[in-house]
């Protein structure tokens, strides 16, 4: 069960963190419970509240704990690309989308050494990815990703809207190191740039965006993902709950300055974080 | 002690226009607004160039980007309203939203900063893009592209200049969720005057710049009629 490992991993830097689940014993049998009573889709959302529970409240993690988190969301986007670029559903792309898809590749294998720099000896050692996210199966949802582009661009566009809300949500947690989160807020406009180019890609595509959710934009429009893809649906759909929202510290954005905000344009002018539970629960498929 | 806005600029942006919002505003920012106000009212001696004062602390840095904000929102409604020629369906779906965004942005920042520190708002800015051919679209895009990558640097930059304490750590997260969203304009941008530049400003590590505010004043600055003083925000 891949959900020990990240508890693991995260233990090496937060010595405390079976604690703030009250002990061991208990993490481990709520993980016993969780993939024997829940569906499977059910399970990402029910991991999240555990970890809630755990850091929902301060004390925050600490400064390289924030900094593995995103080195381990680095790995992930960084192989991913390794193993998209060249692969036989690249190769069906235009020059222009593959010279891009190399362009990200190149920037996350930087943010990947620039983290595992940052951190010394510190770093967490890459995972294993099931980029199929089968957890290690192989078999997942995504099992033809090498073979198909839009699919890839699909996983593309889940991971980087993810990452930028994973990145958001870490920041006050690194007000403690001015520099790291100065370099931190640098690499997550980096991904707001992917972002917004994957999705153009998308658009280029114009396929499996559901034609309700059209058309697809470079910024995120209510909770949509624009992305068809049932054997995966409702763990992409967690990537973008919560974007919708059109009130901003008590204040409603729909409306002002005239009629320019509508819901939609309110919910795009402003991306929103997610807390690191929620974003290891979507990546958990991922990592073996 | 000098008040750090001129008392004739003073309530410039009236409640009324937020209406019913207010109660909710006050609610949210009302503990730390007093504190706030006096500490903005409390000016060092720093030297500063006679212009609005930004003012100091987190309401400092709310008026900072506040006042980008106003840039980029008077621009982009001066390009829906007058597009430049040739322009595709395309590009005016993209800068309307563009626009839309920066206009909630702007109304964002006036409604939170009135909320948190009313006497400390500053007015609004004469903007001058007469440097700008708004019929070229090379010219405007391009203007677009500097207004986007600027607004990028400014808001990485700002998030080290936040407290993190009271209601700061908010707007660290405030200013991230809006980071994000220049960011996404800013490589969209990119990518309609070069497919593919969408982050060609990269560094060596893969990461975007940041830019103190001095720098990013003096060049936003060819584009603000308004002299703004910036001596007091946090360092």
């Amino acid at each position: 069960m891949n959900l020990q490992n990240i508890i693991t991993e995260i233990e090496k830097v937060d010595p405390e963190v079976y604690n703030r689940f009250d002990n061991r014993r208990k993490v481990m049998k709520q993980f016993a419970n969780l993939s024997g009573k829940l569906a499977l889709a059910a399970v990402p959302i029910a991991v999240a509240s555990m970890f809630n529970k755990a850091y929902g409240t301060p004390p925050t993690p600490a400064v390289n704990a924030v900094l593995n988190f995103a080195l381990t969301l680095e790995y992930l986007e960084a192989e991913f690309y390794n193993n998209i670029v060249g692969s036989p559903g690249y190769l069906t792309a235009s020059a222009a989308a593959q010279g891009a898809l190399t362009k990200i590749r190149d920037d996350e294998n930087k943010h990947v050494i620039f983290l595992k720099t940052v951190l010394g000896s510190a770093a967490v050692p890459k995972p294993t990815f099931d980029f199929t996210a089968g957890n290690g199966s192989g078999t997942g949802p995504f099992a033809g990703y090498l073979a198909s582009y839009p699919v890839q661009l699909a996983m593309a566009q889940t991971f980087e809207d993810t990452g930028v809300r994973a990145y958001k949500g870490q920041a006050t947690a690194l007000q403690s190191d001015r520099t790291v989160l100065t370099a931190a807020l640098n690499i997550h406009s980096v991904e707001a740039r992917h972002a917004s180019h994957i999705r153009q890609m998308r658009r280029a595509l114009d396929a499996a965006v559901p034609a309700a959710q059209k058309p697809l934009k470079p910024w995120i429009t209510l909770n949509y993902s624009g992305i068809d893809f049932p054997p995966a649906q409702a763990n992409i759909n967690l990537s973008y709950a919560g974007e919708e929202i059109t009130t901003q510290a008590g204040v409603n954005i729909v409306g002002l300055g005239g009629s320019f905000n509508t819901a939609a344009a309110a919910s795009e002018g402003f991306d929103e974080p997610l807390t690191m539970a929620e974003v290891l629960a979507i990546v958990d498929p991922f990592i073996v | 002690m000098k008040k750090t806005i001129p008392p004739a600029l003073e309530g410039t942006a009236t409640m009324s226009e937020f209406g019913v919002q207010r109660r909710n505003m006050l609610k949210f920012f009302g503990a730390s607004a007093a504190l706030l106000t006096v500490g903005s009212a409390c000016k060092s001696d720093t030297p500063s160039n006679g212009g609005i004062n930004l003012g100091s602390g987190d309401v400092g840095i709310l008026n900072y980007a506040y006042a980008l904000e106003q840039l980029e929102a008077a621009f982009y409604i001066k390009v829906v309203a007058s597009p430049y020629s040739g322009i595709s369906a395309l590009e005016t779906e993209y800068l309307t939203d563009i626009r839309n965004h920066e206009v909630g942005h702007r109304e964002f920042f006036r409604a939170a900063i009135t909320a948190a520190a009313p006497g400390s708002i500053i007015p609004d800015l004469e903007v001058n893009f007469s440097s700008i051919d708004f019929t070229s679209r090379a010219s405007v895009l391009g203007a677009a592209k500097a207004f986007e990558d600027l607004g990028v640097t400014a808001y990485n930059g700002a998030g080290q200049l936040i407290s993190t304490t009271g209601n700061g750590p908010t707007y660290l997260t405030l200013a991230g969720k809006i980071v994000s969203v220049e960011a996404r304009h800013a490589a969209l941008i990119a990518d309609l005057l070069s497919n593919g530049s969408f982050a060609a400003t990269t560094d060596v590590n893969g990461l975007d710049m940041a830019r103190t505010p001095a720098q990013v004043l003096a060049i936003a600055g060819t584009y603000i009629t308004t002299t703004l003083d910036a001596s007091n925000l946090p360092s």
